[in-house]
C-alpha cells in the first residue's frame, strides 16, 4: 500500500513529508486519492455479487423471500448497530489524531477493534446456526421452512450461496481490517506516532473501515429484510 | 496538517444518531406490505445511510473535488453494470421469436419460477 512506503520514506528522511511531495497537504491529498481509487475497485468487487443477487432475486422472488425468513432479523439489526458504533469510534480515532490526542487515537482504535470483534462473533453464531439447520449450500443442504411452501429448494440454496458469499467476503474485509490495526496501526499509535502533524494512515484506514460499514448497510436489508412483509 | 478540515465532534454524533434512526426505520418499514415497493424503500434508506457515512465519516463533504469525483466514479460504473444487465434480464419476455423459429424456442420455460434444469 502506498501509505506504507510513504511512511517508510518519511521515517528514512527523518521528516513527515516524503521527498517526492511539496508539502504535507499534497502528500495527504495523494494518499486520499489513492485510497479512493482502491475503494472504487472494492465497490465493483462487491458490485458483482450485488448484480448476481439482483438478477436471481428478480427471477426467484419467492425463494429469496423464503431464504430471508431463515435469517435472524434481531441478530442482524444488533450487528448493524455494532458496526455503526465501530464506525463512530473509528471517526473518533481520526478526530483524535487530527487534534493531536495521541492516547485517544490508540484508545479509539482498540474500541473499533472491540466492536469489530463483537460483530464477527455474532456472525460466527449465525453461521453455526445455519450449519446446524443444513442451510449451507452443498450436498447436505436441506431446506424445509414454512415460509417456503411451493418454492424450489434449489433456488433457496442459491439465496444461501449469495448470503455466504456476500457476508463471508464482508467478514473477510473486517478480519483484514482488524489485522491492519493489530499489526500496523495500534503498535505505532501506542508509540505516539500519529498526532496533529501526521495521521494520514489512521485517516486512510478510516476510509476503508467506513467502506466496510457501507457494504453491510446494503447487505442487511437485502439479505435479512427482503420479503419480511410477506 | 493545518490546512485540513477537522470535523466537529457534534457532527459525528448527529450522523451516528441519524444512522441508528434509519436502521430502526428500515427494520420497521420492512414489515409493512408495500408490494413491489418494499425493496426500493429499503435500498433508498440504505443509500441515504451510505451517503451520510461517505459525506461525514469519510469526509467527502470537505474533500477536494478530485476526491469527490473518484468516489462517485465507482458508483457510476456500478450503475452501468447493474443497469445494462438488468435491462437485458428483465426485458427478455417482451419479445417473442417469430413463429417460424418455434422449433428452437418451444422448450423455453414459460414461468420464471420453474425449477432450473440442466441443459
Amino acid at each position: 500500500m502506498s501509505a506504507n512506503t510513504l511512511e517508510a520514506a518519511a521515517e528514512e528522511s527523518h521528516g513527515l513529508v516524503a521527498h517526492q511531495f511539496d508539502d504535507a497537504e499534497q502528500q495527504h491529498e495523494a494518499a486520499t486519492l489513492g485510497m479512493w481509487a482502491f475503494l472504487v475497485t472494492e465497490v465493483l468487487f462487491f458490485g458483482g455479487l450485488m448484480l448476481g443477487y439482483a438478477v436471481f432475486r428478480s427471477k426467484f422472488p419467492d425463494a429469496f423471500s423464503a431464504g430471508s425468513h431463515e435469517l435472524d432479523v434481531g441478530l442482524g439489526a444488533f450487528n448493524t448497530v455494532i458496526l455503526i458504533i465501530s464506525s463512530l469510534t473509528m471517526a473518533m480515532a481520526v478526530h483524535s489524531g487530527q487534534v493531536g490526542n495521541k492516547k485517544g487515537v490508540a484508545l479509539f482504535l482498540v474500541l473499533t477493534l472491540l466492536f469489530g470483534g463483537i460483530f464477527l462473533g455474532v456472525k460466527g453464531v449465525e453461521y453455526a446456526d445455519k450449519f446446524e439447520h443444513h442451510l449451507i449450500p452443498g450436498l447436505l443442504f436441506d431446506y424445509h421452512g414454512e415460509a417456503g411452501a411451493g418454492v424450489n429448494p434449489k433456488n433457496v440454496e442459491l439465496f444461501f450461496f449469495l448470503y455466504f458469499a456476500m457476508t463471508g467476503v464482508h467478514a473477510l474485509h473486517m478480519i483484514i481490517g482488524a489485522g491492519i490495526v493489530l499489526v500496523w496501526l495500534l503498535p505505532r499509535a501506542l508509540q505516539g506516532a500519529y498526532g496533529s502533524e501526521y495521521s494520514s494512515p489512521i485517516e486512510m484506514f478510516g476510509l476503508y473501515w467506513h467502506f466496510v460499514d457501507i457494504v453491510w448497510i446494503f447487505l442487511y436489508p437485502l439479505l435479512y429484510l427482503v420479503g419480511r412483509h410477506q | 496538517m493545518s490546512a485540513q478540515h477537522i470535523v466537529p465532534l457534534r457532527v459525528y454524533f448527529s450522523v451516528f444518531a441519524a444512522l441508528l434512526a434509519f436502521t430502526a426505520l428500515t427494520v420497521w418499514v420492512a414489515y409493512i406490505d408495500l408490494g413491489a415497493l418494499n425493496i426500493y424503500v429499503a435500498l433508498g434508506i440504505a443509500a441515504t445511510k451510505a451517503s451520510l457515512v461517505m459525506l461525514y465519516f469519510m469526509h467527502l463533504k470537505y474533500s477536494s473535488r478530485l476526491a469527490q469525483l473518484f468516489s462517485v466514479s465507482g458508483f457510476l460504473w456500478l450503475a452501468l453494470l447493474l443497469g445494462f444487465v438488468l435491462a437485458d434480464e428483465n426485458t427478455r419476455d417482451w419479445l417473442h421469436p417469430p413463429s417460424g423459429w418455434a422449433g428452437q424456442y418451444e422448450q423455453a420455460p414459460a414461468s420464471h419460477d420453474a425449477p432450473q434444469t440442466e441443459h
